[in-house]
């Protein structure tokens, strides 16, 4: 199977076998670290990749070998985070995107998926990196204004934030995630949830990336 | 009635009409890569276009319930460029990717010794990549344009049955049909075809490999022609198998060929009320 033809391969095994894109995604992400792509072979595959092969890219950035620093990535998610695809701006914020980001592009990655409706569950690190951030708290203030003095409605995800910014960052654990939960009508989808690693037995596999910045999915 | 519309430039066309087409009972289209009006000046404006067609347009187009694959190529009026020719060798990249269902749009403009190399060169690709064709047919001096089309097919590895001729009218429709290809017409609100010529067409050609699009893009055109031709084939009599056959069963028969047809539309998930187009530009 190659990287791009990997869709068209990837059915579901039961009749009418409609393509499984998400199946796709881990065989793509298995590619990428069967092959130990580097930074230049991520770069030119994102770059000269569809929306599908895009993600695969992104998901699969904590676990290849970029050079020292790991920094090789960096780029592509800045890429995916300009697009209003939701389907790159969910892949986008996931553990290496917490990992690697600074401060303001965290914060504004955060902002993006409010605005665009990409649910917080996809934003990987969210309660360690928004413990105790005033800025973040700020800007998240001054959009709920916003949407209010407009007569809209604040997104879903915006309190749950806001409340994880106002932990103390040398509160206790918060693993158990803050009081304030967003309806799951925010919507996931299927496109967004995580792929597959490295170390993963099939397809179905959800990723598990280390202590630090483990799927959102386990801390909500 | 559930349409498939086999060639629509929807890159030109805005959310109002995807909501419209939807309403109307499409559910799935194909965009050939085509000419955008203003020319191109070089091939990194083809690629950005061409990364659209696998990117950003599908996704648009699933916010809205729509399966959206595409064709690529160097069309035949640019072809005569020779800042876009070098498009031709970057091609292999972009005809390995799993939402591109044909070749196309190729064929001729002008008839110049640039448009048959380009031509001939991608039909090749086509044959080399198992994908089927879409061949554009002249506007100016159709029939003698058609005549060419043909001598070029039949000297390449592509046999008939993988290749659409497209914009035929009443003057072609004859030697379209005596080469084996499937047949394609465009319905347009001044131009081209009409509903009720092509129901005229349908009545003396029948129906089998005929496909009917409204070649919608940047001009005056209009997407929702498809579901004027179900319409008035359903007027004149014919049944609602035969309306289904035209407007959905032989696009994907056409473009199935290609074994990259995905019809099971995505869920749109995060994006009720398509959300990051109303509201994401920040």
């Amino acid at each position: 199977m190659r990287f791009a033809s990997a869709g068209r391969h990837c059915v579901r095994g039961e009749p009418p076998h409609h393509a499984d894109p998400e199946a796709a995604e881990a065989a793509r992400v298995l590619i990428l670290c069967a092959a130990r792509a580097d930074g230049p072979t991520v770069t030119r595959l994102y770059e000269h990749g569809t929306a599908a092969e895009r993600r695969a890219v992104l998901s699969a950035l904590p676990q290849l070998p970029l050079g020292t620093d790991g920094r090789a990535g960096v780029p592509l998610i800045e890429d995916a985070l300009r697009t209003n695809d939701t389907r790159l701006v969910a892949a986008a914020v996931g553990p290496y995107a917490a990992r690697h980001l600074d401060a303001h592009a965290w914060r504004h990655a955060v902002l993006k998926c409010l605005f665009t409706g990409v649910s917080v569950d996809a934003v990987a690190g969210l309660a360690e990196r928004s413990r105790g951030d005033a800025e973040l708290a700020r800007m998240l203030g001054d959009y709920a204004r916003e949407r209010t003095s407009a007569g809209r409605p604040v997104p879903d995800d915006l309190p749950r934030v806001l409340a994880l910014t106002q932990m103390s960052p040398l509160s206790a654990d918060v693993s158990a995630g803050p009081s304030v939960r967003s309806p799951s009508s925010s919507a996931t989808g299927p496109s967004v949830r995580p792929s597959a690693s490295c170390s993963s037995t099939g397809p179905s596999a959800s990723s598990s990336t280390g202590p630090s910045f483990g799927p959102s999915s386990e801390e909500a | 009635m559930r349409i498939f519309d086999p060639h629509i430039h929807m890159t030109s066309r805005t959310t109002d009409d995807y909501e419209a087409m939807y309403a109307a009972g499409v559910r799935a289209l194909v965009e050939p890569a085509f000419w955008l009006g203003q020319p191109r000046t070089s091939p990194a404006s083809f690629f950005d276009y061409f990364d659209s067609l696998l990117g950003w347009e599908p996704f648009r187009a699933a916010q809205h319930g729509i399966a959206h694959h595409c064709t690529i190529a160097l069309n035949p009026k640019e072809a005569n460029d020779p800042r876009c020719t070098p498009v031709l060798d970057a091609l292999p990249r972009y005809l390995v990717k799993d939402s591109v269902v044909a070749v196309g749009e190729i064929g001729y403009d002008s008839m110049t010794p640039a448009e048959d190399h380009a031509l001939a060169a991608q039909l090749q690709l086509a044959a080399d990549h198992g994908l089927p064709a879409l061949v554009h047919t002249p506007h100016r001096d159709k029939a003698a344009g058609l005549k060419r089309t043909l001598d070029v097919l039949r000297e390449s590895d592509l046999p008939p049955d993988r290749v659409v001729l497209d914009h035929l009218n009443e003057t072609t429709v004859g030697d379209a049909t005596d080469s084996g290809c499937w047949l394609g017409f465009s319905i347009y609100p001044d131009t081209k075809m009409d509903p009720e010529r092509m129901v005229r067409i349908l009545r003396v050609h029948g129906t089998e490999r005929v496909l009917v699009n409204s070649a919608a893009d940047w001009g005056r055109s209009d997407p929702l022609k498809t579901r004027h031709v179900g319409e008035a084939m359903l007027a004149a009599g014919f049944s609602d198998d035969e309306v289904d056959q035209v407007l959905w069963r032989n696009p994907v028969a056409f473009y199935g060929q290609s074994g990259r047809l995905t019809l099971d539309i995505a869920d749109p998930g995060a994006l009720h009320e398509g959300n990051s187009i109303l509201r994401g530009g920040e």
